[in-house]
């Protein structure tokens, strides 16, 4: 008897895990329902992209013709209102040969809070930078100096208004939710139920009854004679609103320090100040910087509620510009998508840049 | 020391700002008080669930305008739960193109400001829907149109009441027995499924119901005619503005708090619960969601809040909620003050009364600590 060597079958190749065909396979194809599902919503695409193709890019007139537009209404979209009506929306009644004036101020502005946001500037001359640039923004919005000829507050408008009341107003709530927030955790009864109380009625109003206060109420509150610029009012509003959300963020992050971090610098002698300056605050703030971004960007989208009370920012100017023209009227959608896009955009780079933050801070905490 | 100064401060301030108010209004012959509430309002509301008319105090008005507010409130509640739930149970789900497109919705959503939202909406309603002669219509029943939207509804009478108060009936009586399920579950770990009863009881309970109140068969049915839609029930396109507004872009909010809520949920739960033989359906329901629950609850509690509070800006479509109003009567009336006052007191019931059901329920999930 011989033995022969008879070799087992071979074994199939591994199934391929990576690269495109695998990842349909397991991503959209799993199983039936996965499947049925992708299926559907594949046949959805395929209806609605090209229609969505030809109305917004195919058929649409780019030209400021309202005559071009009006013939292609409900099939292609009116770009051209954009094209005609941009310096109007995006500048509110600013006067239109000074319109380089906003240009460049908000600019600058835009560029400081960019550069704000890159680590290696984290210095303190960045608050003088601050300063100033605000300073020069003042200056180059309303004139009056070095031969700018003066614009008054309530001709601001579009979104150099909008950068405006979101950054002021973020940059004067930080500072003061910090104090109402170490308020509320205070041991003096007296400054704690002032804080309580201050935090709880403006979480429990909505921004426009604020809004409402501060536009119809605020010149009652003033002593005869004496009346405050529109524009001071509501950002103030603004301020004192967002700043009680915010204290609640920092109160998050206060409670979060162990209290033998306090009892320790009890022991080491240090006054209360020295130890929320030193030990709880550093510590508190760097916790809950993702939620103070997410409140920044909420901040950012309710500058748009000063439409209300009159005031054109972004919102409020595209609809001054459209509302008394009966030629442009019509297009008002593709106005609105306009202003969408730049909301989108701001609001969109402030919660990717958060998420950035985020992961520097856990970057600290992990091993 | 730091205390008597900050009383003396607070109370100065108070003092200044009530004075300059006392004063302003002498000087330019403001009345005040809310003895104006009693008068005749003299405009009409488009859009009331109690009969109203403009020769009706400013009181009643105002009471209208928080009615409506509550109405698109609480509808708003219950859709934005749904949807916003969907779209972050969405999020896991094994299908790459649901999850993409739940991550789109929720970054377009809530990237873009609510007011902005609804003012688009309602140009949509206003510009896109056909005139009410040629509304869109579903089998003869359902209209969509610039007038708003009309469906048939129940005749009012004593026997559709026989069918609501079956209904509550057949609500109460199912949770009850989803209390007793539970708890015998708990001591005999022979789990009854009490999703399928549960409904069995509750329509067992509006048949009844229907039964006892004489089987009312008359519905108001909405009838297109040449100029407007007939008949029915109605809501007006503000309404829907702002109705589908807050409820897309709450959602999309919601949807981050249930997907928070999963992820904290550790993995090693699913796996014990897994190696203890519970079935996928079964982990979800008995081991994830409870605890994700305590975790989705809070930030859940402050959409609410949220979606209520952003109700206000209705006053840019013209909804009649309660901001409007009052912001109507403040323009006729003159008394800034006491409107205002209205408005943030409105508001502030409802968000302290909400916050407080909602301790009390947090108090009741909380796990038990030493």
């Amino acid at each position: 008897m011989t033995q022969h060597f008879v070799p087992i079958a071979a074994r199939p190749s591994p199934v391929r895990t990576r690269g495109a065909v695998p990842w349909v396979r397991t991503h959209l194809f799993g199983d039936l329902r996965s499947s049925i599902t992708s299926v559907f919503l594949l046949g959805l695409a395929i209806y609605l992209l090209p229609r969505l193709y030809s109305w917004g890019l195919g058929n649409a007139v780019f030209s400021a013709d309202a005559q071009a537009c009006q013939n292609m209404r409900g099939v292609g979209a009116c770009w051209g209102v954009v094209t005609e009506k941009y310096r109007l929306i995006l500048l509110g009644r600013f006067p239109f040969e000074e319109h380089w004036r906003p240009v460049l101020a908000t600019s600058m502005m835009l560029a400081a809070l960019v550069v704000s946001c890159i680590r290696a500037f984290w210095k303190p001359w960045l608050a003088l930078v601050w300063m100033s640039v605000l300073a020069v923004f003042f200056v180059l919005m309303g004139g009056g100096v070095f031969g700018l000829s003066r614009v008054r507050t309530d001709l601001w408008g579009g979104l150099p208004l909008t950068v405006l009341l979101a950054t002021v107003s973020i940059f004067l709530a930080f500072p003061l939710s910090i104090a109402v927030a170490l308020g509320r955790r205070s041991h003096l009864p007296a400054i704690r139920s002032a804080c309580i109380v201050y935090i709880e009625l403006v979480r429990g109003v909505p921004l426009i009854s604020v809004l409402f206060m501060a536009s119809f109420m605020f010149p009652l509150f003033m002593p005869q004679g004496v009346s405050i610029d529109v524009l001071v009012r509501v950002v103030v509003g603004i301020t004192l609103f967002a700043a009680a959300y915010m204290a609640e963020i920092v109160r998050g992050g206060l409670q979060a320090i162990p209290r033998g971090q306090l009892e320790a610098a009890d022991t080491l002698g240090l006054s209360y100040w020295q130890t929320q300056r030193k030990i709880v605050l550093p510590q508190a703030l760097a916790m809950v910087v993702p939620s103070i971004m997410n409140n920044f960007i909420s901040i950012f989208k309710d500058t748009s509620l000063v439409t209300i009370v009159s005031m054109y920012e972004l919102t409020g100017a595209l609809s001054l510009a459209l509302n008394s023209d009966v030629n442009w009227r019509p297009f008002k959608i593709e106005a609105y998508l306009f202003i969408t896009v730049i909301y989108f955009l701001f609001c969109f780079a402030m919660s990717r840049y958060s998420l950035w933050v985020e992961k520097q801070l856990t970057a600290s905490k992990g091993r | 020391m730091y205390q008597a100064l900050a009383i003396v401060l607070i109370g100065l301030g108070v003092w200044f700002l009530a004075h300059n108010t006392q004063e302003n209004m002498r000087i330019r012959g403001i009345q005040s008080g809310f003895d104006f509430l009693r008068a005749s309002a003299g405009f009409d509301i488009g859009e009331t669930l109690i009969s109203f008319s403009p020769s009706e105090s400013y009181g009643k008005a105002i009471w209208v305008g928080v009615l409506n507010t509550l109405r698109v409130a609480l509808i708003g509640i219950v859709l934005t739960t749904v949807l916003g739930v969907l779209l972050g149970v969405g999020r896991f789900s094994r299908n790459a193109l649901v999850r993409g497109l739940c991550y789109s919705y929720v970054e377009l959503f809530r990237n873009v400001p609510i007011l902005l939202q609804m003012l688009m909406w309602y140009l949509l309603f206003v510009e896109v829907l056909p005139a009410p002669g040629e509304a869109w219509n579903l089998a003869d029943l359902f209209y969509l149109s610039k007038d708003g939207f009309a469906f048939p509804r129940p005749l009012q009478g004593t026997g559709y009441l026989m069918v609501l108060i079956g209904l509550v009936a057949g609500v109460l009586l199912a949770w009850l027995w989803r209390r007793w399920a539970l708890g015998a579950f708990k001591k005999t770990g022979r789990l009854l499924k009490p999703g399928w009863p549960m409904l069995g009881i509750v329509l067992v309970g509006v048949v009844a119901g229907w039964l006892a109140g004489g089987m009312p068969t008359q519905w108001a049915i909405p009838e297109a005619g040449r100029f407007m839609i007939e008949g029915g029930g109605r809501v007006s396109p503000e309404f829907m503005a702002v109705l589908i507004s807050l409820t897309f872009y709450t959602a999309a909010f919601v949807a981050e708090v249930v997907r928070g809520g999963i992820q904290s949920v550790s993995l090693g739960q699913k796996e014990a619960s897994a190696a203890l033989g519970l079935a996928p359906r079964q982990t979800m329901k008995l081991v994830v969601l409870p605890q994700a629950m305590r975790v989705i609850v809070p930030p859940l509690t402050n959409q609410y809040l949220n979606l209520t509070k952003n109700s206000s800006l209705a006053v840019a479509v013209g909804y009649p909620d309660v901001v409007s109003i009052a912001n109507t009567t403040l323009n006729q009336s003159g008394r800034a003050v006491e409107c205002v006052a209205i408005i943030m007191l409105v508001y502030l019931t409802t968000s302290l009364s909400t916050s407080l059901f909602m301790n009390a329920y947090n108090k009741r999930m909380a796990i038990p600590e030493r």
